[in-house]
């Protein structure tokens, strides 16, 4: 039984026809003949320049901006979509966001306009992340011309677009924050032009087409496996989508830490821990994980699939202990330790069969130092040359127990031992630290690339280590260039 | 969560109030870009039949290609046309200059990694590229050159050196007091414009092709497109109403992506879309050019310098392209600002396995003025006085010279002038005092204050290229019809000249209609380019719009019998003493006249010579000069930075429209420090560019914009060169104002070599080199 893709498109339902090749991506859709919308624009085709930015409108009111060269047509099935055309009023007049940015100059060329028209919208009201100013609004946009001073100052002047659905209260201190609210598209299978798409309505379904289609795509966000289809036009023949599978959309928060769901988007995330203090440092690095564009996308339980040795949100999950749910048919649930997830360069402990459910995050223990770091040639929306997460126990003036995970050191995400060993039972002195940074060159031996030298690797690590004692030590200063 | 963005409000952005000159009107059409409505190439309806086309690029950087065997592709399904070298009814040959071998599609020899081999066309794009991508070239490798200090050695040049002299440089650099010397190089820079390059071919009649090309020379895609078609120029017709960005990108690069469609269009017979994937584009187009420096000099104890002998070796890629108007650039900005009164400066272009470097803007000059700055810091760190002493006793002018080793004279006053309105506008003094406390203060981080300042020659090195065309048409309702040779790219040329004709007919430039360029309405163009867009085109329409005028003019005297140079043209009407009629209304009168409403402009820049042998003349029509001041915050621990601050004072003359000049200067700087700073292309040991998109290659982004950026256009400073009402050009200078921002990171480290694009590992690097850090 093969259904049609259906969504809301600018406030129309649309029906698409049978023979739509769900495994398309969504801008090659809205640029063709069928949908023939030209204002959203192809720069770069890898969800990183944002000129293809469009915006799902959520059912609670809030917007969501996606890259549209990402998005695959089937993963929209169920959604309200709006694009740069659909923001005019009844009366074909421009949306005050639309004057707001041609009157503060805000465009050059204007190759990028829409897509930054489309992150101002979405940017008026509440995100599903909740909360960040203007640059984060706009990390997912680049702009070549105008040096972004008149964006911003465009961005400025938007007023507040007051949403219709009540926005949750405001979570006591004391109590863990409620987990958002989140709608399922409700499930389907599209078959058109040699793909067979297929949308699993629940977790019992998900785990038999699994057992079934081994070689399936296994998509959550598809920030990664829409740049296959989006860049390298591949055409896989089928693709198991987990975005209607209530169970991976789970979220919970209590005093033991988080219960993230593996189809979580990072945006829903960022939202929960961006209200608990406890999670701090890891909200503050989620906030530097791709773009509001990707993290509208993406998931945990993507990037724990993918096993990118450079997956930000990785080291965190090392430092504090998660654990890894998985699930099949054959085996049923088994847990697994993060710290021995990872096998080898994007290689896991998950069989063919498995699918990632479920992570669970343990809180930071009171009193203990946690830090999330990233280095990067650019602050926001870079990739990480290499990224760490820091849990240090501190007792009486000495290095109690020490965590200390590195991305973009080795082939995987990887703790550091010897460093970590240097560290436990140490005092809390800048000499300990360089200490164990010396020790980190013979816990890892990095590799060279395009985003650093080994060298540089090394040596950035080693700063970052040299951070964490700054960071105990001196609290009343910022440590970073881009603090605020 | 960052703290909003701070901006001091600039009197510039006011709301327009009138239509002719200096008015802050917006850019043509900038509420169309908001709305999604304005079409760019991509967006154009496509023509019925339309096919599309993908290039086989080189999997090698050198190597013996032998012909490549077309057979697979042609077997792929919705194929209907593959192209070699052999498909070539006219010529192989796409160089710009006409004065090297530049081939469309690689012949016998493979000289570059992402060089075109041939080109597939089929029904679909994918289906052009899944069988591009079923190609599979036998190549016997060469051992490449990549590296631009590789190829010095090897003395590997695209053409004879280029070496501007001045006084007995040998004798002043052996009796100068102080001996100076340096090494440091700069990186190349992808132009990055957001939209791809991308041509639609569509054939007509006769041998007739129309090509609507993103370019910013309309005339070279013709001409280029006519030699590899081996037809008159007369038979091919190129337009182009907007670019999504060029920079120089899209200036010879433009030209044989749309000879590559035009002769698809005419192999199948039908239309081509040529649109190049973003991997695709970084990976086949040419970039600005990577610097090597190498340079002694010799200055007194006070350290006025006496003498400079530098070489700059630029790397050219595998071709000439536009390398000798680059190097020309640099080596004639080498002193910038500054003067030495014995010079030898050698301008390199030096041969490497990558692809062709080209125009970007600034062309040669954003690498030409760094040598100045590391002679004035190494000369800092001989004499112990501060850089900024050391620039002000070295500049142009005043008790210094002003002639320019080539022969052209710098307005010292206005150099000092820039200058001191920069170093009020940035309180250096004040902030130089609190920036010491901080660094004695922190365990970690730095802060540093550099400055810069600029004296830019603005006309195309090449004296012929500097003519303009317009064509005007006036309509009996009174409406105009405005065409001339100028590109519109987003840096706002089209409203600057619709505002001229709107001074000159006294009209709202409402009723001016702008139109796309085109091959076909004004012929034989320059590009846009070099920074002249408005200077010239200006002028042409300014000439069209005048002999129109004067007509007119003299119709209505006719009609009230009063002198010609009585008549008015304002506020939309023709007046004399108690007569008036609106504008529409004397245009119907002149038809009824039976006097011609439509006229062509031509401008020629005065006054230009240049002797490319002795490296002399007077190739600049006039310097434009700026200056300014950033503050930087570095990470001793990881090398991160960030621009806390940047203060900048432009010399846009008497502006056409402040609005569009403020937006050049702000996307002119940030776009220099994203060349400074974060931009990075990196080859691996093959010869393969890795850096081949956004996600590898990083362009600055909102937050790296300075969030204190104060830019002030210079006041009361009409051009004393009879420029168009007085103006000057914006679009090249003031993407070497961020040279400040090296300055500050080498004021922060306090690095005696700083080598760019200073990322964070550079930084941390030279941090790390300083004796007692790190």
């Amino acid at each position: 039984m093969s259904g049609c893709i259906e969504f809301v498109l600018n406030g129309a339902p649309r029906r698409l026809p049978p023979e739509t090749r769900p495994g398309q991506t969504l801008l090659d859709w809205l640029r063709g003949p069928e949908a023939g919308l030209t204002g959203t624009k192809e720069g770069c085709a890898e969800g990183d320049c944002g000129a293809c930015t469009i915006v799902a409108e959520e059912p609670d009111g809030r917007r969501t901006p996606l890259n549209a060269c990402l998005a695959l047509l089937g993963q929209m099935h169920g959604r309200s979509l709006r694009t740069v055309e659909g923001l005019r009023g009844a009366d074909g007049a421009p949306h005050p966001v639309q004057r707001a940015m041609a009157e503060a100059d805000a465009t050059q060329c204007g190759f990028c306009t829409p897509g930054i028209v489309m992150s101002a919208w979405a940017h008026a009201r509440p995100t599903e992340e909740d909360g960040g100013g203007a640059h984060e609004a706009l990390a997912g946009n680049l702009c070549r011309c105008t040096g972004y001073r008149p964006i911003l100052e465009a961005f400025s002047r938007i007023p507040e677009d007051v949403a219709p659905a009540p926005s949750p209260s405001a979570p006591s201190p004391a109590a863990p924050p409620a987990p958002a609210p989140v709608a399922l598209p409700g499930g389907g299978r599209f078959t058109a032009g040699g793909q067979d798409f297929h949308l699993p309505e629940n977790l019992a379904s998900l785990l038999t087409l699994r057992a079934a289609l081994p070689e399936a795509w296994l998509l959550a966000g598809g920030t990664d496996l829409g740049l296959r289809v989006s860049e390298h036009r591949e055409r896989p023949p089928a693709i198991l989508c987990l975005s209607a599978v209530p169970e991976l959309q789970r979220l919970e928060a209590d005093a033991t830490g988080l219960r993230i769901g593996a189809g979580v988007t990072y945006g829903r995330l960022l939202r929960l821990v961006g209200q608990d203090a406890g999670f701090a440092p890891l909200a503050t690095l989620l906030r530097r994980l791709g773009s509001r564009q990707i993290r509208g996308m993406g998931t945990l339980g993507g990037n724990l699939g993918t096993a990118s040795p450079i997956g930000d949100a990785l080291p965190p999950l090392l430092a504090l202990g998660a654990r890894i749910t998985v699930a099949s048919a054959r085996a049923g649930e088994r847990v697994l330790a993060a710290d021995a997830f990872f096998t080898g360069y994007r290689r896991t402990l998950l069989a063919p069969d498995e699918v990632i459910t479920r992570i669970d995050l343990p809180r930071p223990p009171p009193g203990a130092v946690f830090a999330c770091e990233k280095l990067s040639k650019r602050h926001d929306q870079d990739i990480s040359t290499l990224s760490a997460a820091f849990l240090l126990r501190i007792e009486g003036g000495t290095i109690a127990g020490a965590r200390l995970a590195f991305g973009g050191m080795a082939a995987t995400p990887a703790h550091a031992p010897l460093a970590e060993a240097a560290l436990t039972g140490a005092p809390l002195a800048d000499a300990s630290f360089a200490t164990a940074a010396q020790a980190l060159a013979r816990d890892f031996t990095p590799l060279s690339d395009w985003r650093g030298s080994a060298e540089y690797r090394a040596a950035g690590a080693a700063g970052l280590l040299r951070r964490l004692y700054w960071r105990v030590a001196r609290p009343d200063l910022a440590m970073e260039v881009h603090a605020p | 969560m960052t703290a909003a963005p701070v901006f001091v409000p600039t009197p510039a952005r006011m709301a327009p109030t009138r239509s002719g000159m200096g008015a802050a009107l917006r850019q043509d059409s900038a509420l169309k870009h908001c709305t999604g409505e304005a079409r760019f190439a991509d967006d154009m309806p496509e023509p019925a039949g339309l096919l599309h086309a993908a290039l086989v690029l080189s999997p090698m950087a050198h190597g013996v290609l032998a012909p490549l065997d077309l057979s697979p592709a042609r077997a792929m399904p919705g194929v209907v046309a593959v192209l070699g070298p052999g498909d070539v009814p006219g010529r192989n040959d796409i160089s710009p200059s006409g004065k090297a071998a530049e081939k469309l599609f690689a012949e016998g020899l493979v000289e570059h990694w992402g060089q075109p081999l041939a080109l597939v066309v089929a029904r679909t794009r994918d289906a052009a590229l899944a069988a591009a991508a079923a190609l599979r070239p036998a190549i016997d490798p060469l051992p490449p050159v990549l590296d631009v200090g590789q190829a010095l050695a090897a003395e590997s040049l695209l053409m004879p050196p280029m070496v501007m002299t001045r006084g007995d440089w040998q004798a002043a650099l052996a009796a100068a007091p102080v001996a100076l010397e340096g090494e440091f190089r700069c990186g190349g820079q992808e132009h990055f414009y957001l939209e791809g390059q991308i041509a639609i071919a569509i054939p007509g009649e006769d041998g007739e092709m129309l090509l609507h090309s993103s370019t910013q020379h309309p005339t070279e895609v013709q001409h280029i497109a006519s030699r590899v078609l081996g037809c008159d120029y007369n038979r091919v017709s190129v337009s182009c109403r907007r670019m999504g960005g060029g920079f120089g990108g899209k200036e010879s690069n433009a030209s044989w992506i749309g000879a590559a469609t035009a002769l698809a269009a005419r192999a199948t017979g039908l239309p081509v879309k040529l649109r190049l994937a973003r991997r695709a584009d970084m990976a086949a187009t040419g970039k600005r050019h990577p610097f090597l420096f190498r340079w002694r000099a010799g200055c007194d104890a006070a350290g006025r310098l006496l003498a400079l002998d530098a070489t700059l070796a630029a790397d050219g890629g595998h071709s000439l392209d536009l390398s000798g108007g680059v190097l020309m650039r640099a080596v004639t900005h080498a002193l910038n600002a500054c003067d030495v009164p014995a010079v030898r400066v050698t301008g390199l272009a030096c041969k490497t396995n990558t692809v062709s470097n080209t125009a970007f803007r600034g062309f040669g000059g954003p690498q030409g003025v760094l040598l100045m700055e590391d002679v004035l810091h190494a000369a800092s760190r001989a004499t112990g006085r501060s850089v900024e002493a050391l620039r002000e006793h070295n500049f142009a002018g005043g008790p210094n010279g002003a002639v320019t080793p080539y022969g052209q004279v710098l307005e010292g006053d206005l150099i000092r002038r820039v200058w001191a309105e920069t170093r009020t506008l940035a309180g250096w003094d004040a902030r130089r005092a609190d920036i010491d406390a901080f660094n004695a203060s922190h365990p970690t981080l730095r802060r540093g204050l550099g400055s810069f300042v600029l004296a830019f020659g603005i006309s195309f090195g090449v004296v012929a290229m500097n003519q303009a065309g317009a064509l005007v048409n006036v309509y009996t309702d009174g409406s105009i019809r405005l065409n001339h040779g100028g590109t519109e790219m987003g840096q706002g040329l089209f409203i600057k000249v619709a505002q001229v004709v709107a001074e000159v007919f006294g009209v709202e430039v409402e009723r001016i209609r702008i139109t796309a360029t085109s091959t076909d309405e004004v012929p034989n163009t320059s590009p846009t380019a070099a920074s002249t867009g408005s200077d010239l085109n200006g002028w042409a329409a300014h000439a069209a719009a005048r002999a129109i005028r004067a007509r007119m003019a003299a119709a209505a005297a006719v009609l009230w019998g009063v002198p010609e140079e009585e008549i008015a043209f304002a506020d939309g009407r023709a007046t004399a003493g108690n007569h008036a009629m609106t504008f529409g209304e004397l245009a119907q009168h002149c038809w009824n006249q039976r006097i011609s409403l439509s006229a062509t402009g031509f401008y020629k820049t005065p006054d230009l010579s240049w002797d490319p042998v002795a490296m002399k003349g007077h190739p600049f029509f006039y310097f434009s000069y700026g200056a300014s001041v950033a503050e930087v915050l570095v990470d001793r621990l990881t090398g991160e930075h960030r621009v806390l601050r940047a203060d900048m004072v432009q010399d846009c003359g008497r502006s056409l429209n402040p609005a569009i000049d403020l937006g050049q200067i702000e996307g002119a700087f940030v776009q220099g420090m994203g060349w400074l700073t974060c931009e990075e292309l990196w080859w691996d040991a093959a010869g393969r560019l890795r850096t081949l998109g956004p996600s590898t290659y990083k362009i600055p982004g909102s937050r790296d914009v300075p969030p204190v950026f104060n830019v002030k256009l210079l006041e009361n400073a009409p051009a004393r060169a009879e420029t168009i009402f007085r103006s000057k050009a914006v679009g090249e200078p003031p993407l070497m104002l961020a040279t400040a921002v090296w300055n500050a990171l080498r004021d922060a480290t306090g690095a005696a070599r700083l080598d760019l694009p200073a990322t964070p590992e550079r930084v941390l690097n030279a941090l790390q080199a300083r004796p007692g850090e790190g």
